[in-house]
């Protein structure tokens, strides 16, 4: 069985396209193929669009051949997290509820990626609504994490994560909540990259949590994160919450190295619960960039312990606000039962929902509810404050903090789905960079003694990604993390 | 805290979820726990801190009043679970 080009780095795909030493339609093929092989065993993709997606390369194979401009993405298939509404392709969010719905519109990241060349190639799997960090929360099946099948991909962008790491895809979009593309990214070893708020269009991303929320690549090199940033950043009309600056070159800035960069360390990374092996690692990283001559800083994040409290708080009241949208009266499932409006309302839910979006609902609920608003919602969003102050404090004295993704590599299948809050504090270095809406992202940096792929968060002040994206390329440069593959199918 | 079945009725009730009683005997010490964990909160001092909403402080994004393209009622109605010819069907509002 020959090895899948999408193994290759996204940089040496783009130079084979663009020279013409292959097609698209060869690339596309190599990926339906090895998706055909290896999706029974990973189960990262819900479906794919194997006619529209060959269609589209022969469409940009003959513009190549006939010497019209080709745009940015080459011609590169891509995968979309299934929160991403794709026209005329169903879009589920792994929630019953959803099950048979077909978006009228597409997201406006699927029209840049179409615009600029890129092939939507299929919807992969999610925790139902993005609410989960293994992708064991879709009502279609858990993903399984390419390096050990018997262990989950994180999530809730699991199924994104899983592609791209299992080879069957060189690039996908995730959505990052709470930190949705960073922690499956660093379980998987590849690089995902959360997107300052504001950065990327959410217009068509099937909302969550509206001021948390955000649209972000996963990449096998940091290369394809800068090449598929650049294709879907940039304001837009139809999300208000986009922000009307323009967009810098990632590209053409990624491999310019910072002069006397300047890393922080916060101590409160690197707290109790933190596995040994993946400090180590985060150590050892530190080593390579002071190697490289960056400066390092100490700076404190004193108000991060109470980031998932906090999270909690405002994230599930915005869910429980954002899906009393899923009430069967337009779209999505109707109960078959006859009942009163309400009672409908009521049965078609409870019978859509998956248990965590219930209880999310419910605490998000409770949080807003009348005497109760002030003591939790209100309290959450004093604390969110205080979050954002202490990054902007660190910020003045570092380019960029480094830290661990996660405090464990990936954990079993089933480890954690009994018990919401064990689930909830995998996600302590990753929220804070949410709810301060600033730039993060984790990229590959060793693996532990089982081999299990170990990730370095990087986090820098909001729209400053193209900083964020030289310093972690300073790293990839010289360090092989990177071109590791998982041995599961060779 | 600790939180009752009766209030955990309450709040599925207040959102719209039909739960058994199944689901509210398991969700009971779930909540209880997870609310147990975030009244951490209780104990920072935020008198005087503006609360942040939103990462991005920007306010009233206008656009100009203007005719744009919209969905067709085929298209808009194409996801309906039932529909009367162009309207979305739905159970009596009013009894």
């Amino acid at each position: 069985m020959s090895s899948p080009l999408a193994e290759r780095p996204v940089r040496e795909l783009k130079g084979l396209l663009d020279s013409g030493a292959i097609t698209s339609e060869t690339l596309v093929i190599d990926c339906l193929v090895h998706i055909s092989q290896r999706n029974p065993a990973i189960h990262a993709f819900l479906r794919v669009n194997p006619e529209a997606a060959l269609a589209q390369a022969k469409a940009i194979d003959l513009k190549r051949k006939t010497g019209q401009a080709i745009g940015l993405l080459s011609g590169i298939p891509i995968a979309l997290k299934d929160n991403i509404c794709t026209k005329g392709l169903t879009t589920t969010c792994s929630s019953k509820i959803l099950e048979h719905f077909i978006p009228p519109y597409n997201a406006t990241v699927v029209e840049k990626i179409i615009s600029a060349d890129g092939i939507p190639i299929g919807k992969t799997n999610l925790d139902e609504f993005a609410m989960g960090s293994s992708t064991e929360n879709s009502a279609f099946g858990s993903t399984r994490n390419p390096w050990d099948l018997d262990r989950i991909p994180g999530g809730s962008s699991g199924g994104s994560a899983a592609a791209v790491a299992g080879s069957l895809v060189p690039l996908a979009l995730g959505s990052d909540t709470g930190g949705s593309i960073r922690q499956p990214a660093s379980f998987c070893g590849i690089n995902g990259l959360k997107p300052s708020y504001g950065r990327v269009s959410r217009y068509g991303l099937v909302a969550f949590s509206s001021s948390l929320d955000q649209i972000g690549p996963f990449s096998n090199d940091l290369f394809g994160t800068a090449l598929l940033l650049q294709a879907i950043a940039g304001h837009d009309s139809k999300d208000t919450t986009s922000i009307n600056q323009s967009v810098p070159t990632y590209l053409e800035e990624l491999d310019q190295p910072i002069p006397s960069l300047r890393i922080g360390i916060a101590k409160e990374f690197f707290a109790t619960g933190l596995d040994s092996e993946v400090e180590k690692a985060i150590q050892d990283a530190l080593m390579v960039f002071k190697s490289l001559g960056a400066k390092v800083v100490d700076v404190s994040l004193p108000h991060s312990p109470h980031a998932i409290a906090t999270y909690y708080l405002v994230a599930t009241a915005e869910a429980s606000s954002n899906l009393a949208r899923f009430d069967g009266m337009h779209y999505g499932h109707r109960s078959k039962e006859k009942s009163s409006l309400i009672d409908t309302y009521c049965n078609s839910r409870g019978e859509g929902f998956g248990p965590e979006v219930k209880r999310r609902i419910m605490l998000g609920t409770y949080a807003l509810s009348s005497g109760y608003i002030d003591a939790y919602y209100a309290k959450a969003l004093g604390v969110r404050r205080l979050i954002l102050n202490d990054f902007n404090n660190a910020f003045e004295t570092c380019d960029v903090i480094i830290g661990p993704t996660a405090p464990t590599a990936a954990f079993k299948w089933g480890e954690k789905s009994s018990d919401p809050l064990a689930m909830y504090l995998s996600d302590i270095y990753t929220i804070g960079c949410n709810l301060a809406g600033i730039a993060g992202i984790s990229i590959p940096c060793g693996f532990t003694t089982k081999g299990l792929p170990i990730g370095l968060q990087l986090q820098s002040a909001s729209l400053t990604e193209s900083k964020l994206l030289r310093a972690a390329r300073m790293f990839e440069n010289i360090t092989p993390w990177h071109t590791k593959r998982s041995p599961t199918f060779s | 805290m600790s939180l009752t079945a009766d209030q955990v009725r309450w709040v599925a009730h207040l959102s719209r979820l039909k739960l058994s009683e199944a689901e509210v005997a398991q969700m009971t010490p779930q909540l209880a726990s997870i609310v147990g964990y975030v009244d951490q909160l209780q104990k920072i001092n935020t008198e005087g801190v503006k609360p942040l909403y939103h990462a991005l402080e920007q306010v009233n994004v206008f656009r100009p009043d203007a005719l744009g393209t919209s969905l067709s009622p085929e298209e808009a109605l194409a996801n309906a679970p039932e529909r009367l010819g162009n309207f979305f069907q739905v159970p009596a509002v009013l009894d």
